[in-house]
Parts: C-alpha cells; sequence; structure tokens
C-alpha cells in the first residue's frame, strides 16, 4: 500500500469557468420580461384611452336637464269650442305646445304680447311636451282646468349649453343657443326650476329624431329577443352537431373535411352571414324585414362555428377513463354522453356560448343587410315586429348631425360594454365554479 | 335529457319557420338615402304621434341606390313601400322596377338640399367658384388647350385669392347621391368654363368621354372620398385644419359653430339663396311610393299626404328648420295634387 498524505495529493484545480453565457442569457430574459411589459402597457394606454373618452365624452348622457312647471290645462286652448264630449279627437289634435309656452311665460315672467320674446322661446323647451302633455290629458280627462306641476324636458340645444358643450364665445348668429335663451336658463336654474335629472329616458325611449327624447329601450329589447334566439338555436344546433362529430361519428375524410369547414366558417366574415340572411330568409322564405327573428337566426348561424369549436373542445377534454367506466358499468353509448360527458363538459360549453353570445351582441354588419339598422320607434312586440339593435343604435346616433347624439352615442357605449362586462364576468364566474380538473 | 332536447329543437324550428307565414304587415317600411333619413325620421316621429291609430313607419338607410334597389324588388308585403332618394330614378332603375313587377310608381318631390364647401371655423374666409374646385380637384386639367396631369399642390396656385393651403378635399364617396351633384355642378361646370371640354376634344375624346374626363378626381391623396356620412368628414377637418369639406346644408347650419362655410361664385349659401336658386350647388330630394300599396299597407296614404302638408315641408316646418330647403309654394302644391291624382310615372 503506498502511503498517501493527504497533502500530497493533487489538489483539484478549481475548473475553468466555462463560457456558458450566463451574463448574455439573464440580459435576455431581463429584456423579453421588458418587451412584455412594454405591450401590456401599450394595450392598456390604449384601453385607458379608449374607456376615458367614451366615459367623460358620455357619462352627461345619463342626466338631462328638465324644467318643472306648472302647466295649467286650460280647456279655453285645447277646446275652444268645447267639442270634447262629441268628438274625442279634439283632445289628439289640441295645441298643447301653446300649453308649455303659456307655462313658461308664466314663469319667466315675459310679457305675452311682445312677439320677439315669445319667439325667442320656441326651441326652449323639448318638442316633446306636446306629446307629453297630451298623453297627460288623454289618459286622465278630469286634468281639464287645473293646473299641475310637469317635469318637462328642455330642448337639447339647452340641454348641451346647461352641460357646458356650446361655446358661447363664438358669436350668436352661428350657434343654436340664443343669448336670451341663456339668460332665461340660468334664471331658471338658479330659481331651481331647471336641473339636471337621471335620465331614465336613455333606457325607456326608442329611436327618435330629437335628441332629448331618443334612448336605447327598442334596442335592447331588440337585442335581448336575438339573443335569446341565438341562445336556443345556436346551443342546440351548435351542441348537437358537437356531440355527434365529437363522440359517434366516424373519423373519415368526411368528418375531417366537415371539421375544416366549421373552422373556417368561424373566421368568415360577419357581412357575409347578412348576405346568407338577406337572401335565404327575408328573400327565399319571406320573412318580415328589419325583424328580430331573421336577425336572430342569421347571428345564431354566426355564432353556431364557436360554439361548436368551443363545445368539441370541452367534451375532448374529459378524460377517456370517465367514459370507459360508464361503458365498463354497462351504460349505452347515449347513457355515457349524457349521464357523464355532458355534464362534466357543460362549465366549458356555457363559456364557449356566453363568449359566442358577446360577440353576437357586438354585431352591426350582417344586421344592415336583413334592414335592421333602421329608424324604429315603436317596441316590438314580438321577434316578428321591425326592431334594432344595440350597435346598430350607436351606428345611427353616430351619423347624427346634432350635437347633442354624441353623447348619447357615447352613453350607449357605455351601456353596451355594461352589457358584455356582464357576460364575460358571468362566463369566467361559471368556469371558475364549475370547471373540474383532471 | 335527449328528449328535452328534442322537444325545444322542434319548437324552434316550428318558431323559425313559422315566421314564412307571419301577419300582416301594420307598419309602413322606408328605405334609401341617408340625406333624406333626418327628414324621413322627423316626419315618421310626427306621424306615429299624430295618427294614433298607426305604427311609426320603420326607416332605414343605406342610400339612394341601395333604397331603390330593394324598392324595385317586387310588390308585396314583403316589399318596403317607399324609397327615399337624394337623385332622381335611373330610367334603368325604373326598368327594373317594372320587370319585377313594380309598375306604378309615385314620384314626390319634396325640397331642396343644398352642397356646401366648408373649412375649420378659425380658418380664413374662402371664396371658391366650380373653375377653382375643378382646377384644384379634377385628375386631368387642361393647360394651354391640353390636357395634363393636375400640376396643382396649393389652393393659391389655383386662385390666389385662396389661401396658401395643400389642397385636401374631403369629398362624397361614389355611392353618394350628393356626389353626382358635385360632379356636375362643379367639376363638370367648372371644365366647361376653363376650356376642358375642348381640349378632351382635341385629344379625341367623343362629348361623353370628354365629361367623363372633366368629372375624373385626381387619384393622388389630394381628394379623398368620404364613404361614410358628413359627421366621417367633421372629423377629417378636425384633425386637419387645412382640410376642405363637403358637408349638406342642413348639416353645416346644425354645426355652424365648428365650420366655417365658403361662398360658390360669390353668393353664401342659406336656406334663402338654395330656394331662390343664385347659390348654384343643389340638388332636388325625392321619396317613390308603390302605388299598389296605397291601399293595403295601413297608413301609407296618409303617411304621404302628412309628409307633403305644408306643417312638414313648408317654410315654417320643422323641416325646414332642420335644414331642408322648402319648395316655393306653386311646387309644393303641385306635389300633392300629383300625389291625390294618382300620377305615376
Amino acid at each position: 500500500m503506498t502511503d498517501i498524505t493527504a497533502s500530497s495529493l493533487p489538489v483539484a484545480a478549481p475548473p475553468a469557468r466555462r463560457d456558458i453565457g450566463l451574463k448574455k442569457r439573464y440580459a435576455a430574459e431581463a429584456r423579453f420580461r421588458m418587451y412584455g411589459i412594454a405591450a401590456i402597457t401599450f394595450g392598456l394606454v390604449f384601453l385607458a384611452i379608449m374607456l376615458g373618452t367614451i366615459i367623460s365624452k358620455g357619462h352627461t348622457a345619463f342626466w338631462q336637464t328638465t324644467v318643472t312647471l306648472p302647466v295649467t290645462f286650460d280647456p279655453t286652448l285645447i277646446d275652444p269650442q268645447n267639442k270634447r264630449e262629441s268628438d274625442p279627437s279634439v283632445l289628439i289634435k289640441a295645441n298643447y305646445d301653446k300649453l308649455a309656452q303659456q307655462a313658461l311665460i308664466s314663469k319667466l315672467g315675459i310679457d305675452a304680447k311682445s312677439k320677439p320674446e315669445v319667439a325667442k322661446l320656441k326651441g326652449f323647451l323639448s318638442d316633446s311636451a306636446r306629446i307629453q302633455l297630451r298623453d297627460m290629458l288623454v289618459a286622465n280627462p278630469a286634468l281639464m282646468g287645473q293646473t299641475v306641476t310637469v317635469p318637462i324636458l328642455a330642448s337639447a340645444n339647452i340641454d348641451s349649453a346647461f352641460k357646458g358643450q356650446v361655446d358661447l364665445t363664438v358669436p350668436e348668429a352661428r350657434r343654436k343657443v340664443k343669448d336670451q335663451q341663456i339668460t332665461w336658463m340660468n334664471q331658471l336654474a338658479a330659481e331651481g326650476t331647471l336641473a339636471e335629472k337621471f335620465n331614465t329616458g336613455l333606457f325607456t325611449y326608442g329611436a327618435s329624431s330629437r335628441p332629448e327624447t331618443s334612448g336605447v329601450g327598442v334596442a335592447i329589447v331588440g337585442s335581448l329577443y336575438m339573443m335569446a334566439i341565438v341562445l336556443v338555436l345556436a346551443l342546440l344546433v351548435g351542441v348537437a352537431a358537437s356531440i355527434y362529430l365529437e363522440e359517434f361519428a366516424a373519423k373519415n375524410r368526411l368528418t375531417d373535411l366537415i371539421e375544416v369547414n366549421i373552422n373556417n366558417l368561424a373566421a368568415v366574415p360577419s357581412i357575409v352571414f347578412g348576405l346568407l340572411g338577406l337572401a335565404v330568409f327575408i328573400n327565399f322564405l319571406g320573412m318580415p324585414r328589419s325583424a328580430a327573428i331573421v336577425g336572430g337566426i342569421t347571428l345564431s348561424l354566426m355564432t353556431l362555428p364557436t360554439i361548436i369549436i368551443a363545445t368539441r373542445a370541452a367534451l375532448a377534454a374529459v378524460p377517456p377513463s370517465i367514459r370507459q367506466a360508464a361503458l365498463g358499468l354497462g351504460a349505452s353509448k347515449m347513457q355515457m354522453v349524457f349521464h357523464h360527458v355532458l355534464p362534466l363538459a357543460m362549465p366549458g360549453i356555457l363559456t364557449g356560448t356566453i363568449i359566442g353570445l358577446a360577440r353576437a351582441l357586438g354585431e352591426t354588419a350582417p344586421l344592415l343587410l336583413i334592414g335592421m339598422v333602421a329608424f324604429v320607434a315603436n317596441y316590438p312586440a314580438t321577434p316578428f315586429d321591425p326592431a334594432t339593435a344595440l350597435p346598430v343604435q350607436i351606428y345611427m346616433w353616430a351619423n347624427e348631425a346634432e350635437r347633442a347624439f354624441v353623447e348619447r352615442m357615447s352613453g350607449a357605449i357605455i351601456i353596451l360594454l355594461v352589457f358584455l362586462m356582464a357576460m364575460n364576468l358571468t362566463a369566467i364566474v361559471l368556469r371558475r365554479k364549475f370547471e373540474r380538473r383532471w | 335529457m335527449n328528449k328535452l332536447f328534442l322537444t325545444a329543437s322542434a319548437a324552434a324550428l316550428t318558431l323559425a319557420l313559422s315566421a314564412g307565414v307571419a301577419a300582416a304587415r301594420d307598419q309602413i317600411q322606408v328605405a334609401g338615402s341617408s340625406t333624406v333619413l333626418p327628414y324621413a325620421k322627423i316626419v315618421a316621429e310626427r306621424f306615429g304621434e299624430t295618427f294614433t291609430n298607426f305604427k311609426t313607419p320603420v326607416v332605414e338607410s343605406g342610400g339612394s341606390g341601395a333604397g331603390i334597389k330593394e324598392f324595385c324588388k317586387g310588390a308585396g308585403e314583403d316589399t318596403i313601400d317607399i324609397a327615399n332618394a337624394s337623385r332622381a330614378m335611373k330610367d334603368s332603375e325604373v326598368e327594373s322596377c317594372k320587370k319585377a313587377g313594380v309598375t306604378d310608381i309615385q314620384e314626390v318631390r319634396f325640397g331642396y338640399d343644398g352642397i356646401v364647401f366648408a373649412t375649420d371655423a378659425a380658418g380664413p374666409d374662402w371664396q371658391l367658384t366650380p373653375v377653382d374646385v375643378y382646377k384644384a380637384l379634377a385628375a386631368k386639367i387642361a393647360v394651354d388647350g391640353k390636357l395634363v396631369d393636375n400640376p396643382n399642390t396649393k389652393w393659391s396656385q389655383v386662385n390666389s385669392a385662396l389661401p396658401d393651403w395643400d389642397i385636401a378635399a374631403y369629398i362624397p364617396g361614389e355611392k353618394h347621391g350628393t356626389r353626382e351633384v358635385f360632379e356636375e355642378k362643379m367639376l363638370i361646370a367648372g371644365c366647361k368654363e376653363a376650356g376642358g371640354i375642348e381640349a378632351a376634344t382635341a385629344s379625341g375624346l367623343d362629348e361623353k368621354g370628354a365629361e367623363a374626363a372633366c368629372k375624373a378626381v385626381r387619384k393622388d391623396g389630394k381628394a379623398v372620398d368620404i364613404d361614410g356620412d358628413y359627421t366621417e368628414t367633421l372629423a377629417r377637418i378636425d384633425s386637419n385644419k387645412q382640410g376642405v369639406g363637403v358637408f349638406g346644408l342642413s348639416f353645416y347650419e346644425n354645426n355652424a359653430d365648428k365650420l366655417k362655410v365658403a361662398t360658390v361664385s360669390g353668393v353664401t349659401p342659406s336656406v334663402e339663396t338654395v330656394a331662390s336658386g343664385e347659390y348654384p350647388v343643389s340638388r332636388p330630394l325625392f321619396f317613390y311610393v308603390k302605388k299598389a300599396h296605397l291601399g293595403i299597407v295601413p297608413g301609407l296614404k296618409e303617411y304621404v299626404e302628412f309628409f307633403l302638408d305644408d306643417q312638414m315641408v313648408g317654410p315654417e316646418g320643422p323641416l325646414a328648420e332642420y335644414g331642408l330647403v322648402p319648395a316655393p309654394d306653386a311646387e309644393r302644391q303641385e306635389q300633392r295634387d300629383a300625389f291625390t291624382g294618382g300620377k305615376t310615372m
């Protein structure tokens, strides 16, 4: 045995530092992180700008300038010949503008005989006052001769001026609001007669040529009808198709072809579905124009591929062991699918459906061709009546000449965004709550 | 679960099919020009308010051409009743209407619309003439009796009285009825005055070709087609303070605090100057009614009569207040008589 002392052992030289590029790799990672953060910041900045513009322009739409006036239903003005007993149409055709004007004249203390003064009152109150007072009296004829305090909408121009949206430094002749009207407006505001109130009309009125009485009511109902139709049609057809394709169909050329087609359809521009809707449902089947039913079916076709793809992914994510266990215990294939696979895939299916619905809710292009980009003032009683949709209303208001429609448009965008956010939140909650991971 | 599935699908299918046999239509359907849309909306709304027994008509926009095409699809409940148009119906359109079974069409001319040139409110005053517009915007202009590619890049090169601004004009796109008026009343008129027709015929073009050469707009980005509505043109002027936009008179009047209007041949556009014919760039507005629908669609006759009433189209009516140039008294009466008399095209 050789006696080797510890000291005589060759001391292992420290390994030569191999150049493994550690610094470089760390730097690369840091750079990549920076790119990522930059990308997210970029996106967030634009989101903030978009939301900021919409909210700053649109929040005023939720308030509406209203003038509270004591209106006297003077029988000598409404029915000068006292014929209302024999001819009820007198109450409909009467000059209600005059009533509102009288109320404003006495409130402002103007000389009713001074024609130029009275002429300047024109355009101070909304034109809708006429209809509002008429409907009050027709609903309750006992009001005749009485004085009632009525909140009347100010005209859109006064509303814009009161909200500070009119540049008063521009010469009077080039403005829609005259100096005298501003003086009156300030006078009434100081008395508390004229004030901004929460604009419930924005949610209840239909389309109107007067900004102050236009709202998204009809559009929301139209959108709800369409969403209901899309939900029923697209979910049923989509789920049935995906179950068959995923669980029952043989894998061959044909099913491959179908799959490729479905994926292609999901990327087809939505206007193409509008053309299809026009050709098939309106021209061939003779369905009514501008109706929610046609819009709903057209949007269903558009949403179908999205739902099928999501459903198939959800079904495929259910592990084969579940299927084998069910089959092993003697379940038929159909029982296996409906008792075990489908319930487990449900959260994924619902998430896909809601995302598809949200896309359908924001769609205008296919609706243009089937006549739903239209001025519709009456509420649709059924899906067969003419209606519009929320994004269509936004588009229509964006093309209006009057300034007051700009804030309505932004207000409607806020409403649409709230709807979309609610739907997407539901999708997230469903997924979090019910999703199972294997 | 599968039973539920089947029943629900069956229900959905019946729902879809039953639409084909929907109940009789009780609402007037109108489609067409986006220029006429605001007027049609005002009338439709007031019609619904005044005649409580009828529903408010549905008014679609989409352009004169699209409206007329829809109108000419045929007669019957699943077709529209009225087409709005910012130009007269072409002979070819009347023909295709007849072929589809729409034989009796009543034409109604309800007023006029002025077309104005406007710049940002802060800019200098503009005095334009058709010749200026032709020389600034045509693709080829006449120089010394020959057609050459438009060399002008600044308005001051066109006419020394105009500001020293780069040429940037926002004009209505091809699908708009306004474009036709712009071409005819500005480009072709300016072309004739500047000797462009002679120059074109000298280069071997026939009369039609010469006119086509006159109205061809330059494609080098100095004249921009706006296919959207006037709000888009306004947004372009907002972002390019040295741009010139083409607007409808009513749109300008609603935005007079943001825009400055140019005079054309020395005339300031206004309801009065358009009505008197002094202001050269104007056009009549129309709507077309299917006579076959008059007794069938409830309220259609009343709607047209209500539209033509002086309460609506008269000088004191809400349409004039919005910016419509009312037709002279005699012409309004003539239109009313023609409609009640059942005159067709």
